[in-house]
């Protein structure tokens, strides 16, 4: 792949990304705003996939996109929430300002951490990605790494979901008592 | 204008041609490609809505368009230009960008999976190897269902930005369905990954022709879980609840008129000509010429590939066909029975399967066994097994009667129990 198209795609989809995150956080309407985070995802999706993450890239789509977004909105068009002047989760002057403040805060993070050296070992040397790729499948990436390395954080956020699961059924649950 | 240009020019830069190819023939072959499927696809599209006429018309003993060409032969040329001059409505208090962009969001990923389908034998052309499909991509069928995921997009939009109950509901219903139909989709293709090794549809065919069996013996339950998880997906008979006619008028487009709502015609019937072409190829062979391994060689002269794209279409126009017999044939199901077989049987089946499926693989592996015809024989028997059982399970006592025959003493016993454990509470003023 060559740097010229890398730089010219990485530059649209990230600019993409970073105007419907915009579109996301301004829009009164919640469904427009749901349709401007869809919008997000997927120009999230393209930049992973042009790191040769092809599977990540894939998975981003499939279920933020395919599945989670289309529940927010079918939660949203079944609630229809009513005028957008009372959907605004921040009241007060004072809470605007922190919100505000966090925000910078966390814009300032970023760019500290995109300025600093990431640690040796994270880096991967040119062309590797590209080749792990052409050995193991784009599914194998994953999935190695996965089922050996990481294999106990990878149980624990098994359990974490299940507990999740089994939660959100007891409190969707009818009392029958 | 001037990024699309930009990223134009940068795509034809970066494009790595495939196999041994210089970069102007494998422009040439994909440009040609890519005009020729598209016409394809599309006149395919066109010619399945008369077919869907025509064999509804045979199932019901009419005779179906017949006045427009021979026979009714140019009947969707004139629907298309029908449609092109019908008015366009746009009724009061709708969301009107919203009611635009929901055809459209329907329509475009309908047509976007169709570029990684395989479509025949790679041709060993005199400037090189040429595949028979646009996009060999690295994640192979998950960009088709991710792809085909956002379709459910342009039907929810459609049915909110409508401002109408109907089409609302419809709009629920079909998000409701589909992203629980996704689920088992997904989880009965994983099967056919763990027997290809890989996601890629190339190799799945690929797999099936080293097996000497296809799909649809050696893992006959998932093929069953996709074949009923596509019907739910495609929103056909007998789950077509978004636009249930006799429930909700026509559903999700019920407001939409001429070309917009052709948009949303076209793309159901594309999804349905791209879940055939996928039936096709991950569980029947794809275009794999049966009983010769001539094809299998990595290019193939050009009549070779001709053959075997012919067999790849008769395939799919087969799936087809059967989408539409079954829509004239069978009744709509309930909602509640959608979704009770969605979440209550297919998915859990599906899961079953997969450890079923894996346990399997890793004994014969110790075993020793070759990836071969006794590897997938070993298979074929589990299958049958599995069937067996299965159908002994969901026939519920009648064994081998039709559904309306007489039911087991034990079954009428439940059901004269239903009925007198509830009686009818009738308020004095009834019937009045």
């Amino acid at each position: 792949m060559s740097d010229f198209f890398y730089r010219v795609h990485f530059y649209l989809f990230g600019l993409i990304a970073i105007a419907s995150a915009l579109a996301f956080v301004t829009r009164k309407s919640p469904v427009a705003a749901a349709l401007w985070l869809v919008n997000t995802m997927f120009s999230l999706a393209a930049i992973y996939v042009m790191m040769d993450a092809h599977f990540i890239g894939a998975i981003q789509v499939l279920v933020y996109a395919g599945a989670i977004m289309v529940v927010f909105l079918f939660v949203v068009m079944l609630l229809n929430l009513g005028h957008p002047d009372e959907l605004s989760d921040i009241k007060g002057t004072w809470g605007k300002l922190g919100a505000g403040l966090l925000g910078l805060a966390i814009l300032a993070q970023v760019m500290a951490m995109a300025r600093s050296q990431a640690p040796k070992e994270l880096i991967q040397p040119v062309g590797e990605a590209a080749k792990s790729l052409r050995d193991l499948n784009a599914v194998g990436v994953i999935a190695k790494p996965l089922f050996s390395e990481h294999l106990l954080a990878f149980e624990l956020t098994s359990i974490l979901l299940l507990v999740a699961i089994v939660g959100a059924v007891v409190l969707g649950k009818r009392r029958s008592t | 204008m001037s990024i699309l240009t930009l990223s134009t020019f940068a795509l034809l830069q970066a494009a790595t041609p495939q196999g041994d190819m210089h970069f102007w023939p494998w422009l040439a072959a994909s440009g040609a490609k890519l005009i020729l499927f598209f016409t394809i696809y599309m006149v395919g599209v066109a010619y399945t809505t008369l077919a869907e006429r025509k064999i509804s018309a045979w199932i019901q003993h009419r005779h179906g368009p017949n006045r427009v060409g021979p026979n009714g032969f140019f009947q969707p040329l004139a629907d298309g230009v029908k449609n092109f001059m019908k008015e366009e409505t746009l009724p009061p208090y709708v969301n009107k960008a919203m009611f635009i962009l929901a055809p459209m969001m329907a329509f475009i990923p309908a047509l976007t999976v169709w570029c990684v389908i395989p479509w025949g034998a790679s041709w060993a052309s005199p400037w090189g190897r040429v595949d028979m499909m646009l996009a060999d991509l690295p994640i192979g069928f998950l960009f088709i269902i991710a792809i085909s995921s956002l379709g459910v997009y342009g039907i929810v939009l459609a049915g909110w930005a409508s401002n109408n109950k109907y089409a609302l509901l419809g709009g629920l219903r079909s998000s409701a369905q589909m992203v629980s139909y996704e689920i088992s989709m997904g989880m009965s293709l994983i099967p056919v990954l763990l027997f290809a090794g890989n996601v890629t549809l190339s190799s799945v065919v690929n797999q099936q022709a080293s097996v000497h069996l296809w799909n649809v013996l050696t893992l006959s339950v998932a093929f069953l879980i996709y074949l009923i998880s596509a019907f739910a997906e495609t929103n056909r008979l007998p789950f077509d609840l978004p636009e249930a006619e006799s429930e909700l008028i026509t559903g999700y487009h019920t407001e939409y008129s001429a070309m917009k709502f052709s948009l949303f015609f076209i793309a159901e019937y594309a999804n349905m000509i791209t879940q055939s072409a996928m039936i096709a190829t991950l569980f029947f062979g794809g275009w794999d010429i049966p009983f010769t391994q001539a094809d299998n060689v990595g290019g193939v002269s050009f009549p070779m590939v001709l053959l075997s794209m012919g067999i790849m279409a008769a395939k799919t126009v087969f799936f087809v066909f059967f989408y539409i017999w079954v829509r004239w044939t069978l009744p709509r199901f309930r909602y509640d029975q959608l979704m009770s077989l969605g979440w209550k049987l297919l998915l859990p089946l599906a899961l079953t399967y997969i450890v079923i499926i894996a346990s399997v693989m890793l004994a014969l592996d110790a075993a020793g066994v070759e990836r071969g015809l006794v590897y997938g024989l070993v298979f074929l028997g589990v299958n049958v097994v599995i069937l067996g059982l299965l159908f002994l399970v969901l026939d519920r006592g009648r064994l081998l009667s039709p559904a309306y025959g007489r039911a087991s003493t034990e079954e009428l016993r439940r059901m004269r129990g239903i009925v007198t454990s509830r009686p009818r509470r009738l308020s004095p003023t009834a019937g009045d």
